[in-house]
């Protein structure tokens, strides 16, 4: 009975967090004439044409991975350095350092927009130049940063650091003891700040609108159809992107698994 | 493993390079004039230019072909993110697309060039009733874009009282039914035009007239809503709301069930968007070369076709279908464009007034520093409360 109960509270969950995502599906697929995201008239595949043909939706597109995919790398390498150099620190400091990294994330994101806008507009006007893709990195690589910290720090923390000694007794170098002994420990958790920095910097609007000049990303570009009507174009479009990121989550967990898979049968022969 | 790492990759690529190539061999047919190297920023609402979807024309790759000026075409979703953005100096555009009041509005604040009208010759095709409108009255700063009216979409099937005045947005007999603009102009536009007043009043006394009858209004109102007006009235959720003729046409057409009526006695809201060129421009001549080309018959009628809003041309209407001229919700007859009025800029004072007093219509009055403090402190208490709760908790069990 017990059972039962907590099989079915959970399938209302479930339920719950992807009934959205699945009607969203479903009306992508929906043949209408009129946009309409209502009446369901039959199986067609012609939203996911016209999203092939809609050259602005597409450009925003492409702006949006740009942006996500070296605001993703960029604040991975900056954020795996800075977790480096904090996790080595004297115990105080490490602490006020780790409340600075931490503010920006709990701060309210119109602020973080509005000042980096501010800050993006000044230096702009300082060198003559426009904001535009560059500006909207700078602000992702920012914003992202505090989340690839936290995600590789509880990895170096779980390093044994004799490690890297023994690899310079064995004669590395440091730099070639990092590459050989600490990145493979803390691999794990960079990829974790890598996706995580990508999928934030997908979805993020408030930052994007105010630091991306006359750029637009996607977000931005969905959000100024709002006063017409968001067409089922995005339903098509949010389909592929939610299967690409379903494929990557699969791809990234069945790599893990078949590492963690081979880790454990060597201890085992151990 | 690598592998599927790089067949994603590529997976991946082929994505982005289909969607490249078309852009690529859009255009053949007739020669193209080499590129300039210059670019011209346009911005315009969203979904408001055709761009060659449903067999349209599409307008930029048309304008770079022509001239060799590439266009950088980026959108916003309402007049006031538009100012926000120009006002901020995030971002600097050459051509940009405001409604009659903000118009009015960025010339007050001195915030648009004047057009030179002899880089623009198509401007002759312009009709004399849209030039030297209120909201830019010697038409020195902008060139019409589209105009359209605000109108009531009603079902048929459940509506059962002929739909030929405002009034009807208070009928109780449709309470829970009836749908409303969320935003203050437009809201306060169709009670003012129920009462007569003007919508450009000054009259301290008619914005407070007019949140009255609101007021009366807000407990029949299903929801005060701007988009979301097509699913709602499509599903028959909702059965009367005043909208654009422009954008909802679509909504007539659809469903079969929905009609349009535009009260011509009381008077309705005239709209125009015209294209502007901001201060801080960078391509003073090539935004100019743009916006004629906006104005020409042809381009202006194939425009017009896909985003369904009235030409100011009579040259373009001309080129448009039969089905689409004589099709009142989109060119009415003359006395109800006579009989209605644009949008301008109201002066300070008034705008403060109608934002407060809208605040009161939807929240049931001003946001005041006591509610904020009453909150604020509830929650103090309740943590405290929790705080104090724990420690006599433990001092027991010790």
């Amino acid at each position: 009975m017990k059972k039962a109960v907590s099989r079915v509270y959970l399938a209302l969950i479930y339920l719950f967090l992807y009934a959205p995502i699945l009607l969203l599906v479903v009306f992508s697929f929906n043949d209408t004439d009129t946009k309409s995201r209502t009446v369901w008239s039959g199986f067609s595949l012609r939203w996911y044409e016209m999203l092939f043909q809609d050259r602005m939706l597409l450009q925003a597109l492409t702006n949006t991975l740009i942006i996500a995919v070296s605001a993703a790398i960029g604040a991975t390498l900056l954020g795996t350095l800075a977790a480096i150099g904090i996790s080595s620190m004297k115990s105080w400091r490490k602490k006020v350092v780790m409340n600075i990294t931490n503010l920006p994330m709990l701060n309210p994101e119109i602020v973080t927009g509005v000042s980096l806008m501010l800050l993006l507009v000044f230096l702009a006007n300082l060198f003559g130049v426009q904001l535009g893709i560059g500006s909207v990195i700078l602000a992702h690589i920012t914003f992202c940063l505090p989340y690839v910290i936290l995600s590789v720090l509880p990895k170096l923390r779980q390093m044994d650091p004799n490690l890297y000694e023994a690899a310079q007794d064995l004669g590395c170098t440091p730099l070639r003891s990092f590459f050989k002994v600490v990145l493979p420990e803390i691999l794990p958790g960079v990829i974790t700040g890598m996706v995580m920095s990508f999928t934030l910097s997908l979805d993020d609007f408030i930052i994007s609108y105010f630091c991306s000049g006359t750029t637009q990303t996607l977000p931005v570009f969905i959000y100024s159809m709002t006063k017409k009507r968001v067409s089922p174009e995005i339903n098509a479009l949010s389909t592929i992107l939610f299967a690409v990121i379903l494929v990557l989550l699969l791809l990234i967990n069945v790599r893990t698994g078949k590492v963690g898979g081979r880790k454990g049968k060597e201890a085992q022969e151990f | 493993m690598r592998k599927a790492w790089k067949a994603a990759a590529l997976a991946a690529l082929v994505f982005l390079s289909s969607a490249a190539v078309p852009a690529a061999h859009a255009e053949d047919g007739e020669e193209s004039a080499p590129l300039t190297g210059e670019t011209i920023y346009v911005y315009n609402w969203g979904e408001y230019m055709a761009d060659g979807r449903d067999g349209s024309l599409d307008i930029n790759t048309e304008f770079t072909r022509r001239t060799g000026i590439q266009v950088e075409y980026s959108t916003f979703d309402t007049n006031e993110s538009l100012y926000a953005k120009l006002v901020s100096g995030g971002a600097s555009y050459d051509v940009i697309i405001p409604s009659d009041y903000m118009i009015s509005k960025m010339i007050h604040e001195d915030m648009l060039e004047k057009l030179d009208f002899s880089n623009i010759p198509n401007f002759q095709y312009i009709d004399e009733a849209y030039r030297n409108l209120s909201y830019d009255p010697t038409n020195e700063y902008s060139v019409p874009y589209t105009w359209g009216l605000v109108g009531i979409f009603y079902n048929k099937q459940y509506v059962t009282d002929p739909v030929d005045s405002w009034d009807i947005l208070w009928n109780e007999k449709y309470a829970g039914k009836i749908l409303m603009f969320d935003n203050p102009r437009d809201a306060f536009g169709i009670a003012q035009k129920r009462l007569g007043f003007s919508f450009n009043s000054t009259d301290e006394d008619e914005w407070i007239q007019a949140a009255v009858l609101l007021k009366e209004q807000e407990p029949l109102l299903q929801a005060y809503v701007m988009d979301q007006i097509f699913n709602k009235m499509e599903s028959g959720e909702a059965w009367l709301a005043p909208y654009y003729a422009g954008d909802a046409a679509i909504l007539v057409e659809s469903n079969e069930n929905i009609g349009f009526a535009i009260p011509t006695e009381q008077g309705t809201n005239f709209f125009v968007d015209a294209m502007c060129i901001p201060k801080g421009c960078r391509n003073k001549s090539g935004a100019e070369a743009y916006i004629n080309f906006l104005c020409e018959p042809e381009i202006a009628a194939a425009n017009m076709e896909y985003i369904g809003y009235s030409t100011p041309e009579t040259a373009a209407k001309e080129l448009l279908p039969e089905e689409i001229t004589s099709n009142p919700i989109y060119y009415p007859p003359e006395e109800i464009i006579e009989n209605s009025e644009v949008f301008v800029d109201l002066p300070e004072e008034t705008a403060l007034q109608l934002d407060a007093l809208w605040a009161e219509v939807k929240m049931g009055g001003p946001g005041d520093a006591v509610t904020l403090i009453v909150t604020l402190a509830a929650f103090l208490a309740l943590y405290l409360a929790i705080v104090v709760y724990k420690k006599v908790k433990r001092r027991r069990e010790q």
